[in-house]
């Protein structure tokens, strides 16, 4: 029997082999046939030689998260041939290069094997070593496509687009799919492919697939970001230079000079100080980063809080503690994030869950940033930030930016007495002025120091306490205008989860539904977290909190706000880096409620 | 109003709160400097941001400019800031003021990259050779074998930030002396013209804590031991001022917004566009443990960051909805790639 739209293909290729643009071009052209599609990339910290893989699902019910078991493995590394082969599931194929001469390598029974040697094959594509390299790569491409009936004219429709801004190189690469494509016709005998796909037409055609760390150069493109400072790190880099890149293209003004700035810092620590000099003087400005780089921000984190300078750190999560694994996916920096520097601090966080909400929060960061005259930290993680989910297409926000309280010389005419510390509409949020303000009452001393409601410095206990306690003012004040929770599905088991646990978690709840039992799931998008997670813990009879780390850090932060529900909620974490799965939430579930 | 719109400034609009720092500090003489610097160029102080870090010498943006919006920030942090603060808005005027703890140790990487960069700005250094604020320790510009007032004796070698300017390519590097008016004042007026980085070395002696016969950089050692490089006098163009000089030769600088800088040299012929002279002179100072004064290296020609990151004369705090966000059909050309 055939397994149609519903397979998993495993590549395992060699760090910096060229595999990258082959694996893009399979998971393209599933894509251009309206197949829900996913393309995860398991890469080392490494530039070349170093084992990587490339994980592409396709799923008939759209589920996207990682699956733990591959149907089609394809094994194109000696060092990992035999660890490939064990990985391919029982029933499955292992398709290989047998030019590899690994010894102790022997073909599963249980599993198809079939060897080919590419070497042969692409030597009938060209002459040239060093193409070769590259177009083994993309014989594979034929091969699998041949096998799997990928539509011949989409995979070659997709390689043009693919690779139009390199045109010379077009017709190389279609001559590589070829020759595998005719080798799998003429030379595979297999009748009846177990794995086949099968067009759903124009089911993608208003989608768009991306990853999540393009989608937020956009979000920050399109949110009238005005300042970048970065310091290059794994995972967050291509959000600093999409946006870049982007800006370059759609922000010049009409001389052809640049309506933005983008600056690559000495260190994290200069990158987050150029971003509150730049949110001081009016612009809107972010730094991308991932969790090193937010440790090093800690002491500028609390004088955005304490000095209420708008600022924005877009932290694309990877496995900490220290170096951890710089280039493996994790929501370990929640907790951090949160409470970042020392002293009494709380910061905004926005958890986006999918490419949509990363290039909606792009935008919204700024608002919130600028309304709230705070930090405003975004929660990305590499799974989210680098790999490839199908999305609906984006669309500009309607709403106008949001700039906030700010004085120009007009109202400081009608406001004579103007003090930046002043709780003049009682919502926590005072105003400020921009320096370069041409007014007699514009000036303030902005300090990290205790100061009284005209910014001078101040060490009386009294004014300080009061400034903590309109601080807490204004983290009410801020939680109605953050993204607020979702909740899908209805049912007496409860699941909590948040970011790109998402996927996982709605597949779960499949999973739950098909041994019929059903859950409401709670998705968590911004801290502080609002009274409605308590009075849905409260109604579930049991509520799971998911979570990609250790130590429950979301699990802590409900039940330091609300200890009496530590009998309504039970944690599931996973810690390993690898993408989360549904088998495996499904299987923790299923251990401790007995459900079969 | 423009940036140079004096009409209606008095000095007293130059002036800041009452300084804290204790009676006699250098810094405070240097804040006098600054506040008759400022007021006889002429520069409007709404147009004017004071940044700082941490320390003594950071506090006194507080002390002068009181019509001018102040940034005391974090320890070591204030060159990076001033990158973000000129970038967003190109038109202000800004001075840095930063110590010795604050430019030469905590936050040496961040004053090398800011001079790399040449972010439009005057950057004073308080430079006392001691940690006051934290009651005396040594720091990384106190000389070697200078000793604190608890008789402990300093190993290690003086890091010299006015030679560590010129490696990272600053292209106006002076030093001064806290207690010349007559040398530092026209030094400042012609770092508010300069496009660029303007670094000054203003050795500032601690009062309380460095400011007895092992240090070297109390009042005695320096006033014993200061080779002035060369007097300068600053002429406005609209009003020329004259200087009380010695006779000898005269050189003029042009400088950025055609105002001329008048240079008298003394018994040397230095010349203050030779890179390698401003190496050599430094060195020779140092060896011979004297402190070099006066403008130590100019060079007008270097792009400022603006330039190099080809911002748009309007400033960026300033744009509209329509130009921060690109329309739809932007977004719809970025997308077709992922469709």
């Amino acid at each position: 029997m055939n397994t149609v739209n519903n397979f998993v293909i495993n590549i395992g290729t060699l760090n910096g082999s060229g595999s990258q643009s082959s694996n893009n071009v399979l998971v393209r052209s599933l894509f251009h046939m309206g197949l829900p599609v996913c393309g995860k990339n398991l890469f080392p910290s490494n530039i070349a030689g170093l084992p990587t893989w490339f994980a592409i699902r396709i799923s008939a019910k759209g589920h996207l998260s990682r699956k733990q078991e591959n149907d089609i493995v394809i094994g194109m590394n000696a060092a990992t041939l035999i660890k490939d082969q064990i990985n391919t599931k029982k029933g499955g194929v292992f398709i290989y290069n047998s030019d590899l001469k690994v010894p102790l390598f022997q073909e599963r029974e249980d599993v198809t094997c079939i060897a080919i040697s590419f070497k042969e094959i692409v030597d009938t594509v060209t002459p040239s070593v060093k193409l070769k390299k590259l177009l083994t790569n993309m014989v594979y491409v034929g091969v699998v496509a041949q096998l799997i009936d990928i539509d011949k004219d989409i995979l070659i429709s997709t390689v043009k687009k693919l690779f139009s801004d390199k045109p010379q190189v077009i017709e190389s690469n279609i001559n590589a799919i070829e020759a595998g494509w005719n080798y799998s016709h003429s030379q595979i005998n297999i009748s009846n492919f177990p794995f086949k796909v099968k067009s759903l037409k124009d089911a993608n055609k208003d989608k768009i697939l991306i990853d999540g760390n393009t989608a937020s150069a956009l979000g920050l493109l399109f949110g009238g970001c005005s300042f970048m400072a970065w310091y290059p790190i794994t995972p967050s880099s291509s959000v600093a230079e999409n946006f870049h890149a982007y800006a370059e293209k759609y922000r010049k003004d009409k001389n052809g000079k640049n309506n933005f700035a983008v600056v690559q810092a000495e260190d994290e620590l200069a990158a987050i100080s150029m971003v509150l000099g730049a949110g001081w003087s009016g612009a809107r400005a972010v730094t991308p980063t991932s969790g090193p780089g937010l440790s090093l921000m800690s002491e500028a984190a609390g004088f955005s809080y304490f000095a209420e300078i708008p600022a924005v750190i877009w932290d694309v999560q990877r496995v900490g503690p220290s170096t951890g694994l710089p280039t493996r996916t994790m929501q370990g920096d929640l907790t951090s994030a949160y409470y970042l520097s020392h002293g009494d601090t709380k910061h905004i966080v926005l958890l986006p869950s999918s490419p949509e909400e990363c290039f909606e929060f792009g935008q919204t960061c700024f608002d919130l940033a600028e309304r709230l005259q705070t930090l405003v930290i975004v929660l990305s993680d590499l799974d989210l930030g680098m790999n490839f989910w199908i999305s609906d297409n984006f669309k500009t926000s309607k709403k106008p930016l949001d700039r906030g309280k700010v004085y120009g010389e007009k109202e400081l005419e009608n406001n004579p007495h103007f003090a930046r510390y002043a709780d003049v509409d009682g919502d926590g949020i005072t105003y400020r002025t921009l320096p370069g303000t041409y007014h007699p009452q514009a000036a303030f001393f902005t300090r990290g120091t205790g100061h009284d409601e005209k910014a001078n410095y101040s060490e009386d206990n009294l004014i300080f306490k009061k400034q903590m306690d309109r601080l807490t003012r204004k983290l009410e004040t801020a939680k109605p205008l953050l993204p607020q929770p979702i909740a899908r599905g209805e049912g007496s088991l409860g699941l909590i989860a948040y970011g790109s646990s998402h996927s996982a978690v709605v597949e779960l709840q499949d999973l739950l539904s098909d041994i019929k039992i059903s859950s409401r799931y709670l998705r968590i998008r911004a801290l502080p977290i609002v009274e409605e997670v308590k009075k849905f813990i409260e109604k579930q009879s049991m509520t799971y909190i998911i979570e990609q780390n250790r130590d429950a850090q979301l699990c802590h932060l409900i039940l330091s706000e609300w200890p009496e529900l530590y009998h309504k909620i039970k944690s599931i974490v996973q810690y390993d880096g690898l993408p989360l799965s549904a088998d495996y939430l499904y299987e923790k579930i299923n251990k401790t409620e007995n459900l079969s | 109003m423009s940036q140079f719109d004096t009409l209606n400034f008095t000095r007293q609009d130059y002036v800041g709160g009452k300084s804290t720092l204790c009676t006699g500090c250098g810094h405070d003489t240097i804040t006098n400097n600054i506040i008759n610097a400022y007021f006889q160029s002429g520069v409007n102080p709404y147009s004017v941001a004071k940044l700082s870090g941490i320390g003594c010498s950071s506090k006194t943006p507080n002390y002068f400019l009181g019509l001018s919006h102040g940034f005391n920030s974090l320890h070591g942090r204030m060159a990076p800031l001033s990158v973000g603060v000129s970038c967003a808005n190109r038109s202000l005027n800004l001075i840095g003021v930063s110590g010795d703890g604050d430019s030469a140790s905590i936050g040496l990487g961040g004053f090398v990259h800011s001079l790399r960069r040449n972010v439009p700005m005057v950057y004073i250094i308080e430079n006392n050779g001691v940690y006051g604020l934290t009651k005396g320790q040594f720091s990384a510009t106190a000389d070697e074998d200078a000793t604190l007032k608890t008789g402990e004796s300093n190993p290690f070698s003086a890091i010299d930030l006015c030679a560590l300017a010129l490696e990272a390519g600053c292209g106006f590097v002076a030093r001064s002396f806290s207690g010349d008016a007559k040398q530092l004042v026209p030094l400042i007026d012609a770092a508010i013209r300069h496009k660029g980085t303007a670094v000054i070395d203003v050795i500032s002696p601690c009062v309380t804590f460095n400011n007895h016969e092992g240090s070297t950089k109390s009042y005695n050692y320096v006033k014993d031991h200061k080779l002035v490089l060369q007097e300068l006098g600053f002429i406005q163009p609209q009003q020329e001022i004259t200087v009380d000089y010695e006779a000898g030769e005269v050189i003029e600088v042009k400088l950025h917004d055609d105002s001329i800088l008048t240079l008298k040299k003394l018994e040397n012929d230095y010349d203050f566009k030779d890179p390698l002279k401003a190496r050599q002179v430094l060195f020779e100072s140092q060896s011979r443990r004297e402190i070099l004064t006066g403008l130590i290296y100019f060079n007008e020609q270097k792009q400022s960051i603006h330039n190099h990151l080809n911002l748009s004369d309007k400033p960026l705090r300033d744009l509209s909805e329509a130009e921060l966000r690109p329309p739809q059909e932007a977004l719809s050309e970025i997308l077709d790639q992922f469709s």
